[in-house]
């Protein structure tokens, strides 16, 4: 393969990335980006969680498992939880989690922890162009997969 | 399992980035979708009944819509399965209009996403369990936090429904910043004249508690049962003794030293103090910053006030105490902060005594006022007078928003000059007249056919403010120079300095620009996103007068409806915990932020308190055996809704 050719492939990739966001910053942050046609990549697919605390580390390996390039938890600012810390508690699991992930050999970069406020719609859009980016420069996730059965 | 699907179009709003028809037949090859359509609107009444009448016909278990942010119409589209009997958590939304058309132009790409979002929604949709809300009782009282013109108003209202209502007031008196203002546009009505009765009427309703010179220290529960915290700061005057004779303030050693900021500094005050005449309560309070006893233990050789007080009102003993508040509902009425422009240097404020701002001569025109309302700069009467317009406000560097009022209190703060000095000459630098409301227009007209010289400025026009003999000169681009002995700057409303600590305490949001976020900006601009915590007034935008008293009234009929109903339903997501599976680690214990989980000795397991318990997951995330479970966010429906989102 000559760099010519890996750099068209880069460009293709589009990468699948799962938002995990609390229901009262980061969601409503996500709505004040719709409701004031920010525009951003398509390439975040949201789920709402009532706190960013709710997020199982378990979720955001599952995430990659199933096929997900990178994984975004957005909770409130420091300070600002609706539900006093959960936010600073995803913070910690995240930060462990990243470690997890360089020991079996996933980049930590793929998984990101931000803060968002209700009133925070461009820097909502901004951390996805920015999430967009890193994610397509690391590349497509294709370590460790996994079929979930009930 | 039966799941209906229904995509809204919602005009063009979805439509016209999203290619509706093809996502519907694209889910209608989805496992357990027994229906798939769209609509144009699937909140109208025509949408709804497509909903209905499959839920009817075809025996739906399970309802998917796709449309608008969950919180615009999730409480709507609930209602209507409701309706038809099915359990409101059964629904799923799909926000594919704030989260898709509305930040996406690639039609393609957006289709795809909603296709996805919708696919997750639906592998999420089979694992929903129906819920049961709780129903909590409603302590019948209310609290309102601001005695402005804006709590006042909220307090009568509720209190006149026959409910009672804790007013609380950081400030001395109630009566906020209108009882600062001399005289309201468009009208002209003195401000402390429809204003003080109301006061009265408050302190003197029988269903209202006044708590002034009190600060609200915390706030827990939840609808219909809030606990709140006062810190009632001690005023070292008895006010069950005292009378408001005054001659405390006549005798403190003090008198005249202390700088008044009810007259924005503009007057002195003596140590012990009534904020102004039509103040209610109609006590004295000692300033605790001032006060040689309070600051230093003693005052001289005797304490002059004590010895004047012929009510032995005076306590230098009283403490601050803590009084907690039960009540069902809370207005909040902050009001708002003026705006400082000493951070302007271009407008010479602070530098110059003929530069002041607009509440500055609310209070120099008053006849109550530093000057008993002789407009007197520099110890002489102004002939040249300049407004400026639009300072603190319409700044996209500070603040962006345009502040409502100061094009109409300019106009008539320059018809007040106009009557008081008919040969004055004034000129006003505007960029834009904003006169919206009812008798605006006109009033405006008028004070422009009373020889007021408005003169047009681009916002970013350089204009600089500098000192001159006697005066100053006002240089605006494109306008000849004006030398002027006075220049009132129109300042803008700012939000309050501690707003985020109040958010804080008060568990809402701040918007952008750091006032009060509301519910939603048109159809619940009196709610926040707590339930049972209602807004007014300027702590949620500035506003004028009649559109405070309005939203006033409003927050308080939103307020009062659950103390008449008696009842409030509480959110079903709580944790649950599985016996069999718990190990009683306590692991989830330290991490619940409302002491829900107790550990229980006897079985050796937690047990959860679901009143106490706010549903955030937080302890669901950490179970090491996975025992808690939380309602509507399972690790089922979760990972469904992950792998529909991400199934090739």
């Amino acid at each position: 393969m000559t760099a010519t050719e890996t750099k068209t492939e880069m460009e293709e990739f589009e990468p699948n990335i799962i938002g995990f966001l609390c229901n009262w910053c980061s969601y409503a942050g996500a709505d004040l980006a719709g409701t004031s046609r920010i525009q951003y990549p398509p390439n975040i697919k949201i789920i709402k969680v009532m706190c960013s605390g709710r997020v199982n580390p378990m979720y955001v390996v599952n995430a990659l498992q199933q096929g997900a390039d990178g994984v975004l938890i957005g909770g409130c600012h420091p300070g600002d939880c609706h539900y006093q810390h959960g936010n600073l508690l995803a913070r910690r699991r995240m930060a462990i989690l990243k470690n997890l992930l360089e020991f079996i050999g996933i980049d930590s970069r793929r998984v990101r922890m931000t803060w968002v406020s209700a009133a925070e719609g461009r820097k909502f859009a901004e951390v996805i162009k920015e999430v967009t980016e890193e994610i397509k420069k690391i590349g497509p996730m294709k370590d460790i997969q996994r079929v979930n059965e009930w | 399992m039966k799941i209906g699907v229904y995509v809204c179009e919602c005009g063009i709003n979805i439509s016209a980035t999203v290619n509706v028809p093809e996502v519907v037949e694209r889910i209608k090859t989805l496992p357990n979708v027994e229906s798939s359509r769209y609509s144009k609107y699937i909140c109208s009444d025509s949408g709804q009944e497509l909903i209905r009448k499959d839920i009817r016909e075809l025996n739906l278990d399970r309802v998917v819509v796709a449309s608008c942010s969950p919180r615009m119409h999730e409480p709507t589209f609930r209602g209507v399965v409701e309706e038809e009997g099915m359990n409101p958590y059964c629904l799923e939304m799909v926000n594919i209009r704030e989260h898709v058309s509305w930040v996406h132009s690639d039609k393609e790409r957006a289709t795809e996403k909603a296709i996805k979002l919708i696919s997750g929604a639906v592998a999420r949709a089979q694992f929903l369990e129906p819920l049961e809300r709780k129903e909590v009782s409603v302590i019948p009282k209310s609290l309102v936090i601001g005695g402005g013109i804006a709590g006042i108003q909220a307090a009568l209202e509720i209190a006149i429904d026959g409910f009672q209502v804790y007013l609380v007031d950081r400030n001395p008196s109630i009566g906020g910043r209108m009882a600062q203002l001399d005289k309201t546009f468009p009208t002209l009505d003195c401000s402390a004249c429809i204003l003080a009765p109301k006061m009265v009427d408050a302190a003197r309703h029988p269903n209202i508690e006044l708590l002034t010179y009190s600060e609200i220290e915390k706030v827990d529960g939840y609808i219909g049962n809030f606990k709140v915290t006062v810190k009632k700061k001690p005023r070292y005057v008895d006010i069950e003794k005292c009378v408001g004779c005054g001659l405390c303030a006549e005798a403190c050693r003090l008198k005249g030293r202390v700088l008044n900021e009810f007259d924005e500094n503009l007057s002195k005050r003596s140590a012990i103090y009534i904020p102004f005449p039509q103040a209610v309560p109609f006590v004295y309070t000692i300033d605790p910053e001032r006060c040689n006893m309070l600051k230093f233990g003693k005052c001289g050789d005797e304490l002059l006030c004590v010895g004047a007080c012929e009510q032995n009102a005076i306590n230098f003993d009283q403490k601050e105490e803590l009084v907690e508040l039960d009540v069902g509902t809370i207005v909040v009425a902050t009001g708002f902060d003026n705006f400082d422009p000493s951070s302007e240097l271009k407008y010479g404020y602070k530098e110059n005594a003929s530069v002041i701002t607009g509440m500055e001569f609310e209070r120099i025109v008053n006849a109550a006022g530093p000057t008993e309302g002789h407009l007197e700069i520099n110890g002489k009467e102004p002939e040249n007078v300049v407004f400026i317009q639009c300072v603190g406000s319409r700044d996209k560097e500070g603040h962006e928003y345009c502040s409502r009022v100061c094009c109409m209190y300019t106009a008539k703060q320059a018809h007040m000059v106009r009557d008081k000095y008919p040969d004055s000459k004034i000129a006003v630098y505007f960029t834009d007249v904003r006169a919206f409301g009812k008798g605006f227009e006109e009033f405006y007209n008028r004070v422009k056919d009373e020889d007021v010289e408005y003169r047009r400025r681009e916002l970013d026009d350089p204009i600089q403010v500098v000192g001159n003999e006697g005066g100053v000169i006002v240089k605006a681009e494109g306008h000849p120079d004006i030398h002027a002995d006075l220049v009132v700057l129109a300042t803008g409303l700012v939000p309050r300095k501690d707003n985020k600590e109040l958010a804080r305490k008060l568990n809402i949001s701040l918007s952008a620009d750091g006032f009060l976020l509301e519910a939603h900006p048109k159809l619940r601009p009196l709610d926040t996103f707590t339930d049972g915590i209602f807004i007014a007034g300027c702590c949620q935008s500035p506003k004028d007068i009649p559109d405070t008293v309005a939203q006033a009234s409003g927050a308080a009929v939103r307020a009062a409806a659950p103390l008449a109903q008696g009842k409030a339903q509480v959110e079903a997501i709580t944790a649950t915990i599985n016996d069999d599976l718990c190990s009683g680690c306590r692991i989830c214990e330290k991490l619940c932020a409302y002491s829900a989980l107790e550990f229980s000795s006897d079985d050796k397991i937690m047990k959860i308190n679901d009143v106490l318990c706010k549903g955030c997951g937080s302890c669901a995330a950490a179970c090491p055996t996975g025992a808690i479970k939380m309602k509507h966010y399972s690790n089922k429906q979760v990972l469904a809704q992950i792998g529909g989102i991400l199934a090739k």
